[in-house]
């Protein structure tokens, strides 16, 4: 099998890996393995945009999507409960709208150009500039780089605003004066004197149950499958 | 989030004692981390400062090195990261990327160029400032993105069920 035959049926095996693994999460009941398996999802994502010949693009998935989207899920899943309540009825509605939008966008793309298609619009506008001179312009190796940080400068500042906007609004919404009054309160008798089991804020009472309102779908208070999975 | 970890590492389920191993009781877990977290705030710093030659640059390595910060605390406790990495620092830290990026712009518009337009910040080959700038911008980038996954951690792991 030669290089050419290869490349198409890894990407297609990624493919399908994917589509297995969105199917699979969508059925879940288990927020936990959901988690899990959308980490494993982000490193499949991130295999197929290094394929792709999309190296920068990989690494952040690889290390956002993987790594700390992770954490942060577990971090949420620690604050609710870690088993999706049951819905109480199947809405028609919402498949047909998601079908809807998915074939649309499938539409879309018939007449997008070929992958890798030189005439393609995107490959005839500034691109060629970038690449013939951006080494003689900004001296650095890297297009992407050059591109990201002086030719889109101004948009590179803007999403570093948009990251720390994220923070200040988990900062305001979770953290801040909360969590030091909370610190504070609980600081005295929780936090283990030895070093290696203090972990703050966090009692360690799985059966312990109040997030039953935040899930927009549940009507009843589903505690049970929760304390079974933490107990059994 | 200690539950999950808790979870993690739990026994078998009909034992007539639940014994719960905890994941930063684990004395592989503790030794493996101790040894490889300095490689990946050091794999962190190498695509920080080498993203103008190879793929990477402050986005992907800030996010490295918050993983590795994230992971000290899964391993060792939150309150041990927090103890070297008090808030107080991180909300600073989460300011000073970004301030440093803004500089970066102001200084090249006091040179007599435009906003961000780095090519200024050398008067005598305008690729060496260009190279300046995108080096200081991306240290801006990373510093700003390691706090601020940081401080979404802290908000996500430092809040108690109520």
């Amino acid at each position: 099998m030669g290089e050419q035959a290869m490349g198409p049926a890894i990407e297609a095996s990624l493919f399908l890996l994917m589509i297995t693994l969105a199917i699979v999460i969508a059925r879940l009941r288990s927020l936990f393995a959901a988690a899990m398996l959308f980490g494993i999802f982000s490193l499949l994502a991130a295999g197929m945009q290094t394929l792709m010949d999309a190296v920068d693009v990989a690494f952040t998935e690889a290390a956002v999507g993987a790594g700390i989207s992770t954490v942060l899920f577990l971090g949420a899943l620690g604050l609710t409960t870690s088993t999706e309540t049951r819905p109480l009825q199947h809405r028609v509605s919402a498949l047909v709208v998601v079908t809807a939008t998915g074939l649309l966008l499938a539409y879309g793309t018939l007449d997008m150009p070929a992958y890798g298609d030189p005439d393609a619009p995107i490959h005839t506008h500034v691109a060629p500039h970038y690449l013939r001179d951006s080494t003689a312009e900004i001296g650095i190796p890297n297009v992407v780089t050059s591109v990201l940080a002086s030719y889109r400068g101004y948009d590179t500042f803007g999403e570093t605003t948009v990251v720390l906007t994220a923070a200040v609004g988990a900062i305001l919404l979770l953290g801040g004066i909360m969590t030091r009054e909370s610190e504070a309160a609980i600081g005295d008798d929780a936090l283990v004197q030895d070093g290696a089991a203090t972990d703050a804020g966090v009692p360690t009472d799985p059966t312990e149950e109040g997030a039953a309102s935040d899930e927009p779908v549940a009507e009843r208070d589903d505690a049970s499958p929760d304390e079974n999975e933490v107990t059994a | 989030m200690s539950d999950l970890l808790d979870e993690l590492g739990e026994s078998t389920p009909d034992a007539p004692t639940p014994i719960k191993m905890r994941v930063r009781e684990t004395v592989i877990l503790r030794i493996v981390g101790k040894a490889v977290i300095p490689f990946i705030l050091l794999f962190a710093l190498y695509v920080q400062f080498h993203g103008d030659y190879g793929p990477g640059g402050g986005f992907q390595a800030g996010v490295i090195f918050a993983a590795g910060l994230i992971l000290h605390a899964l391993i060792y406790g939150l309150d041990s990261l927090r103890e070297k990495l008090p808030m107080v620092v991180v909300e600073i830290g989460i300011a000073t990327g970004a301030l440093l990026y803004g500089g970066v712009g102001l200084v090249s518009m006091l040179m007599g160029g435009e906003f961000l337009h780095y090519g200024v910040l050398d008067g005598h080959d305008p690729a060496h400032g260009q190279h300046l700038g995108i080096l200081l911008v991306e240290l801006g980038v990373g510093i700003t993105v390691t706090f601020v996954m940081v401080a979404i951690f802290y908000a996500f792991a430092g809040r108690s069920r109520q």
